[in-house]
């Protein structure tokens, strides 16, 4: 059996929003992805630990709150620690441009805002992985 | 080798690293499962099934919380979600329910999706419970699908099997026909609070009691029968989980008193040693079917020449492996 992508996707933070999460793991496993699916209210500590945990490749944080800056460093920070640092990271929300160049200088893979189409998602994950 | 020094250290990523590695069936998975083998054999693993929706992720979440606080082991969780057979992705919710354990180090929760296998486990769930048996984590609690009336394969794995029932499924002839009931040590009739509880433990009670005594006339009395106990439950604010927790230990208990748990792990030997001998039989059959007769012989059984079976008798007849 081939081994099989798998991905996680949170809801980091106060932020009740989920609907593009639940797109995007919609769209995610029917490109044949397994994808861990957390639910709401997820601090740093609990992404890592489930990062950890399922030994996921990709990890997609999905933040409309407006705390990315204080969310994903801090997320990445934990990964690092935990001896994840080679996960890839995706950021899906209302992310202010200049934010989005700060945040991938941090280490994100790409940040996806409004009208992303999911077929570009699955094309970036796959080239990533490949490159990886 | 430092991948199977480090998963018996209990290095959780490693573990997790592992659990990948023998999902993926790599070669590099077989040889550490077979350097960690000696080490298993010590978690009591607690199988968890029922319909879609019963509340076994969220009694899993309870059961977990109070097995760490009140034992102070490491606890072990598989949750198993179905892939999609279209796709072959899968979408694995079981977390949503356990985030109270998220943050928790002394809990190890891994979501696998069954990747076609059709029991109501994940094709590879067998080295799973190994690996984190051999990391320290006891119990296991292994989660299955939404089960119905086919989905037994936990009953094989688990040292005792927990059945959530919920309310409204269906009447006393539902439970009466085989399936997931005759599986069960444990009943637990969930979400308690809702107005039909009790005419469900009713008559699953009835179905219970029946079985027992169908059971006493067939095989005469048995000095020790287990009686399964039916616990009713609300995991979700926690009523009646200490009660199953409760129903687990003693379960345990009967288990080790009357011998049951040895009998139980070499039928699981068997089972495993079984299914590896099938699978690479299975896998092994076009190195010994002769692939030019095999293409003819199709041709005739898709003309309706031959039938299937005659089919396989010219191909198969003096084949001995």
């Amino acid at each position: 059996m081939e081994k099989k992508i798998r991905v996680l996707i949170v809801k980091p933070g106060l932020d009740g929003h989920d609907r593009g999460a639940k797109v995007i793991a919609r769209a995610l496993r029917d490109a044949g992805m397994e994808v861990i699916y957390t639910g709401l209210r997820q601090t740093p500590k609990m992404i890592v630990n489930a990062a950890l945990q399922e030994d996921v490749d990709v990890i997609g944080l999905s933040i409309l709150s407006g705390a990315h800056m204080t969310l994903v460093p801090r997320v990445l920070e934990l990964l690092k620690a935990a001896g994840l640092k080679d996960r890839l990271v995706f950021v899906g929300g209302i992310i202010p441009q200049e934010d989005a160049h700060e945040l991938k200088a941090l280490g994100v893979l790409q940040v996806y805002g409004p009208g992303t189409s999911t077929t570009q998602v699955i094309a970036d994950i796959h080239a990533a992985l490949k490159a990886a | 080798m430092d991948l199977v020094k480090r998963v018996l250290n209990g290095d959780p990523n490693c573990v997790s690293r592992l659990l990948t590695l023998v999902e993926s069936e790599s070669p590099q998975g077989a040889d550490a499962l077979d350097l960690l083998f000696p080490h298993t054999g010590k978690a009591h693993m607690i199988g968890i099934t029922g319909p879609s929706g019963s509340g076994k992720s969220t009694l899993v979440n309870r059961l977990a919380v109070m097995i760490a606080d009140t034992r102070e082991s490491k606890v072990g969780i598989i949750a198993v979600d179905p892939t999609s057979p279209f796709s072959g992705g899968a979408l694995l919710g079981d977390r949503v329910r356990m985030r109270y354990l998220a943050p928790r180090e002394d809990i190890f929760i891994r979501s696998m999706a069954t990747r076609g296998a059709l029991g109501g486990l994940a094709g590879a769930i067998d080295e799973a419970v190994l690996v984190l048996d051999a990391a320290g984590y006891d119990p296991l609690l292994i989660e299955t699908v939404g089960a119905g009336q086919s989905e037994v394969d936990i009953a094989r794995l688990a040292h005792t099997t927990v059945v959530v029932e919920v309310p409204g499924l269906g009447d006393d002839i539902q439970a009466a026909k085989a399936g997931i009931l005759e599986i069960a040590d444990i009943l637990v009739v969930n979400k308690s609070d809702r107005p039909q509880a009790q005419a469900a433990a009713s008559a699953l009670k009835t179905m219970l009691e029946l079985g027992e005594e169908i059971r006493q006339g067939q095989q005469g009395m048995i000095e020790k029968m287990w009686k399964v106990p039916l616990v009713m439950t609300s995991a979700l604010n926690g009523d009646g989980v200490a009660d199953v927790y409760e129903a687990i230990a003693d379960h345990r208990r009967f288990l080790l008193d009357t011998d049951g748990i040895y009998q139980q792990d070499a039928h699981r030997m068997k089972d495993l040693l079984e299914r590896l001998i099938r699978e690479r039989l299975f896998n092994d059959w076009q190195a010994v079917v002769h692939q030019e007769r095999y293409a003819q012989l199709l041709d005739q059984v898709s003309h309706r020449k031959l039938s299937p079976r005659m089919a396989l008798k010219e191909l198969l007849g003096d084949v001995t492996i």
